[in-house]
């Protein structure tokens, strides 16, 4: 099977257009419920029948659904790794339903519906993954999206659901609701003033925790952080994101805050550091990723202090996802050792942000 | 000050919730702010499932009540404590309080208090199975080419529908 991500609307990334609200601070919201169907065991201790059986119904049930007439079937399990590293790149897939990840080895089975927004991951920790991506702050937006498609494959297939704990899941940490809501968060001016550890210590008190840009495991780079409820259990849908858009909303007034405390009280030491993350992306010829990320997290803050104009946050977006390294080997066509890549990286963004060059100042 | 929760124990940790629109302070001892997941020392990055594994090491139920397999998949709480999963749905009741107070500690409650679910009936997933089958039968048919076949499959499964 080869992958054509061509076939999705935007390639599946319309959440990167910046189109959502406070998209400068802001990159995306993502909630995704966890869903077993009754009847098997879950899936890391499934049989391959009992996996196949499980996308046999899961299919007939979405077949069957208006709003997913239109999406995109992939079997990841029939991907090569070069495709199945650019699905989890591009934030489609997680890293175990991608079979990247040494403990959990690709799976039967495992498969995704990708649509406009919208993706169904299947056989993954738990039997379903339901998932909404949207661009900006719109905790409520992705939710809604998301509960439609929840209530109509519900329905159809059983879910595992225990009168007292509610939904059942792999892992006891997602049991109960099975929401997962989160917030790409970029907090350069938080992390310039040395006042983000205060801030995530805050959030841990709140009941949310935080990781870095892939979700769970991994590191923050480039000043992203994923900002997630922890609890699952106990309370309701509603009140975990009303929780979760009051603490970002504070959240992102602080950000603002300290940007401004920034330029107040270090405009030009500001104003030329971020105009040399400018100049580094724009004139290097090798860049490793955390590099990259780390520039590119200069000039996004560069863009919404306003110091550098005429460059577009879609664009930066863009440069995150394309500029990693199964993308730079998709365009190449080949695999790519390191230095290659991180030679197809530089390349990339200069050629990216030269095409805006004309109206940057 | 003593501690709100024990009244026992000096309350050494300030702790601000907001539940239901309404801010309340709360003053806590060590312990008890521990239990409510609130950590005293300085917030440092940390793997939420490293606490979550710590929580299932910790559990005081007895061993008795862990002992056992479930009758589904076969799962042992030793296995579980290995890999922080659950087998299957099953499991869930066959270590019914072991879970309960697992459940606890990781959310600060137990009970679910989210959307309700009910399962469609026997009758709907029946229907979904036959129709499932008839369109797998379908799609063969018109593979190869048996064109009325296909057409007397279509016509049922418009019924169903």
């Amino acid at each position: 099977m080869t992958l054509d991500l061509s076939l999705l609307p935007d390639g599946g990334v319309r959440w990167l257009d910046a189109s959502g609200s406070h998209s400068d601070v802001v990159l995306s919201t993502r909630v995704r419920l966890a869903r077993n169907v009754d009847g098997y065991a879950f899936t890391a201790r499934a049989r391959d029948g009992e996996r196949l059986r499980v996308l046999a119904q899961v299919r007939d049930a979405l077949r069957a659904l208006p709003g997913m007439s239109g999406s995109l079937v992939v079997r990841v399990d029939e991907l090569d790794p070069g495709e199945r590293a650019l699905l989890f790149e591009r934030h489609l897939v997680s890293k175990e339903l991608a079979g990247l990840e040494s403990q959990h080895p690709l799976r039967s089975g495992a498969a995704v519906y990708l649509s406009d927004g919208l993706s169904v991951m299947i056989n993954e920790e738990d039997h379903l993954r339901l998932q909404s991506l949207q661009s900006g702050f719109e905790l409520r937006a992705a939710f809604a999206a998301l509960d439609r498609v929840d209530r109509d494959i519900g329905a159809r297939v059983p879910f595992s659901y225990h009168p007292e704990f509610g939904f059942l899941t792999a892992c006891p940490t997602n049991v109960g609701t099975g929401m997962r809501a989160s917030v790409l968060i970029h907090l350069p001016g938080l992390v310039l003033t040395k006042e983000i550890g205060r801030v995530l210590a805050g959030l841990q008190q709140m009941g949310l925790t935080y990781r870095g840009l892939y979700g769970e495991g991994s590191e923050v780079v480039g000043n992203f952080f994923q900002i997630s409820n922890q609890t699952t259990l106990g309370r309701s849908e509603e009140d975990l994101l009303d929780q979760l858009v009051r603490v970002v909303g504070h959240v992102i007034e602080r950000e603002e805050e300290a940007r401004r405390v920034l330029l107040r009280d270090a405009g030009y030491i500001i104003e030329d550091k971020l105009w040399r993350a400018y100049g580094t992306l724009r004139y290097a010829r090798s860049l490793t990723f955390d590099e990259a990320m780390n520039y590119l997290s200069g000039v996004r803050l560069a863009v919404g202090l306003k110091l550098i104009r005429g460059l577009s946050v879609y664009t930066l977006n863009k440069l995150l996802i394309f500029s990693q390294a199964a993308h730079l080997s998709a365009a190449e066509g080949r695999s790519l050792t390191e230095s290659e890549t991180n030679l197809a990286r530089a390349r990339y963004v200069r050629k990216a942000l030269e095409d805006e060059a004309g109206a940057v100042g | 000050m003593l501690c709100d929760n024990c009244h026992e124990r000096d309350a050494v940790v300030n702790l601000t919730t907001i539940e239901n629109n309404a801010v309340r302070q709360l003053h806590l001892c060590e312990q008890c702010a521990a239990e409510r997941g609130v950590e005293t020392s300085v917030a440092t990055p940390k793997h939420p499932l490293g606490e979550f594994l710590q929580a299932v090491q910790q559990q005081s139920v007895p061993a008795s009540a862990d002992a056992g397999r479930c009758t589904f998949c076969g799962l042992t709480m030793k296995d579980f404590r290995a890999t922080g999963r659950m087998g299957c749905a099953r499991c869930y009741s066959t270590f019914e309080p072991s879970m309960r107070e697992l459940l606890r500690r990781v959310h600060g409650s137990a009970r679910h208090i989210g959307r309700p679910y009910r399962a469609p009936q026997d009758e709907v997933l029946e229907r979904a199975s036959v129709l499932g089958e008839l369109r797998e039968k379908l799609r063969r048919a018109i593979e190869q080419e048996q064109f009325e076949a296909a057409a007397e499959l279509r016509d049922r499964i418009r019924v169903l529908e």
